[in-house]
């Protein structure tokens, strides 16, 4: 058995472990916020809502309707991406022409609505949601116990991170956004449906949410405030990647994930703020964020 | 099919594009005060005028990206000017914007193929390449990395590629050197032999007078004049005065 710095290994990659799952919601989430942010200019405070009712959903899905985890991960995703559409035909399209002040207002007045009436239905004690029996159980790795559904958290959201970062970055799909994004008046001018692309982005961009949530049910508890402890943590890792930017989402969620993890191995005090520290570091050196271009 | 072999009715002789009485505005600023002009198939037609005398504005106007728009728009028969820009651009209308607008997020290939189809007929990739043989060299540089006059043959072949046959060119040969405004020259007459119809909106009325058929002088937001482009020279003082060259 090696130490390092006199820590024990297992305590070293159990924090490392911890670090990347936190890192994995961080990534996603961070992940949905960039491209809402990019097409729509809006910084969707309803995100952590989202995520809880992802998980919200899975648990309904199972509880009232018999469906398990493995056709959840695909239809609350589905079922929280068709409310984002509504929210955004019926909302968030009337705003865009205004501040973004007024977008960050609605989204945030709706997270709290949304977390109200799930308090008010499931109360907030928590709901269980047991881990799928393909996923129970772990591997011994010699140095450390890793629990095979933590591994899969790790593996599903990176698959779906770099999924997303190739449909954005090299499909004809993802030009179209770019363009939008960049341009939006001149790619309507070519006879593209802007409006559309902006509706399915959101949409897309909550139905991410909501795949973390699933992906977070067995995990953490089921509950009301799960969004809203996460999403904090969420926007300093969006402000610190740099707004917009999709690579910076994903590289960011998960380092900041490992560092904290490893904050709370070496420095157990400072873990809660770390990232919050970082934040402030990267505003005062580069208020762009690390992968965020400056105008 | 009696009607689907009808030969025998006239050619009508409206023409493709009449626009009458367009007042545009930028939020509370009025700036088009009731253009008047009309573009029959198959002519390249110029707009002269000083800075800011609105021919940008007339067509953004056209192409529907102007916010506040009034008047009527005639394009093949269908009145446009409730429409979205969507919409104008889906009926046959290609746009190349001043500043040429080449999207900096996207590669040369991807700027290329952006628009989508409108009409069939429209270029091949290849067709393209055979008109701006540079664009073919730089497929995956950043749209943004390539010279001003790489760009602006960018932001004429991607439109090429839609099937698009009515264009709007704003200021084409702006900032370019000599050989590459030949080479716009050039493209912008076979254009024309192909059937093309074209509003080319210029500064420079010694190129203008290369390749089109009819100028209207725009000054303060109306068409205040047309001259063929036969008699151009006849009308060289007063050019001059509405240009202040
Ligand atoms: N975005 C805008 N907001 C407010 N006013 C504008 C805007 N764009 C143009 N204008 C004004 O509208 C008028 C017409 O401008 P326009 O761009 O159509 O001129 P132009 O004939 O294309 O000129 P140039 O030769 O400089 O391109 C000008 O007075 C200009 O200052
Ligand atoms: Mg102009």
């Amino acid at each position: 058995m090696f130490e390092l710095l006199g820590i024990p290994p297992q305590a070293l990659f159990g924090q490392l472990l911890l670090g990347l799952i936190n890192g994995s919601f961080y990534a996603i989430l961070s992940l949905g916020l960039a491209v809402i942010f990019g097409l729509l200019n809006i910084i969707n405070f309803t995100h952590g809502a989202q995520y809880m009712m992802g998980a919200f959903i899975s648990w309904m899905l199972l509880n009232w309707l018999g469906i398990g985890y493995w056709p959840s991960l695909l239809l609350a995703p589905v079922v929280a991406g068709v409310s984002g559409v509504i929210i955004e035909r019926l909302l968030l399209q009337r705003l865009y022409h205004l501040d973004h002040l007024y977008g960050l207002l609605l989204t945030f007045g709706l997270a709290l609505i949304i977390q109200g009436l799930f308090r008010n239905y499931f109360g907030s004690s928590g709901l269980p949601y047991q881990i799928p029996a393909e996923l129970r159980g772990g591997q011994n790795l010699g140095f450390m116990f890793l629990p095979n559904y933590r591994a899969w958290v790790v593996v599903a959201s990176l698959v779906v991170c770099l999924a997303t970062w190739f449909v954005i970055e090299k499909t004809r799909l993802g030009a179209y956004l770019r363009a939008a994004t960049e341009n939006p008046t001149l790619t309507q001018a070519f006879g593209i449906n802007v409006p559309l692309l902006i509706t399915l982005t959101y949409g897309f961009g909550v139905g991410l949410a909501a795949f973390a949530g699933v992906l977070a049910a067995p995990i953490y508890s089921v509950n009301p405030n799960m969004g809203a402890d996460l999403i904090i943590v969420v926007f300093a890792v969006v402000v610190i990647g740099g707004m917009g930017s999709i690579l910076g989402a994903i590289v960011t969620g998960f380092g900041l994930g490992i560092i904290e993890g490893l904050t709370k191995v070496f420095y157990p005090e400072a873990s809660a703020t770390v990232i919050f520290i970082i934040m402030a570091i990267v505003l005062l050196v580069k208020p762009a964020g690390l992968f965020g271009r400056t105008a | 099919m009696a009607e689907a072999l009808d030969t025998t009715r006239p050619v009508t002789a409206a023409p493709m594009l009449e626009v009458r009485d367009l007042h545009a505005w930028y939020g509370e600023s009025h700036v088009l005060h009731g253009v008047n002009l009309e573009v029959a198939e198959g002519e390249v037609v110029t707009l002269l005028g000083r800075n800011g005398a609105g021919k940008t504005t007339t067509l953004k106007s056209i192409i529907g990206i102007m916010g506040k728009r009034q008047g009527a728009i005639r394009f093949k028969g269908a009145e446009t000017v409730a429409m979205s820009s969507r919409e104008i651009a889906r009926l046959g209308i290609g746009y190349v914007p001043e500043e040429r607008g080449i999207f900096s997020s996207l590669s040369v290939e991807e700027n290329l193929l952006l628009p989508p189809q409108v009409q069939p007929g429209g270029m091949t990739v290849e067709q393209i390449f055979d008109l701006f043989p540079n664009i073919k060299e730089r497929l995956q540089s950043q749209g943004t990395k390539l010279s001003g006059g790489e760009q602006q043959m960018l932001s004429i072949g991607r439109i090429l590629r839609t099937g698009a046959k009515f264009l709007l060119l704003d200021e084409p040969t702006e900032g370019l050197a000599p050989v590459i405004i030949e080479q716009i020259g050039r493209t912008i007459a076979r254009l024309k032999r192909e059937g093309f119809t074209i509003i080319l909106v210029e500064q420079n009325f010694r190129f203008a007078q290369t390749v089109a058929d009819r100028h209207y002088l725009v000054e303060q937001g109306r068409v205040v004049d047309m001259i063929p482009n036969a008699e151009l020279d006849k009308n060289i003082d007063k050019l001059h005065a509405h240009l202040g060259v």
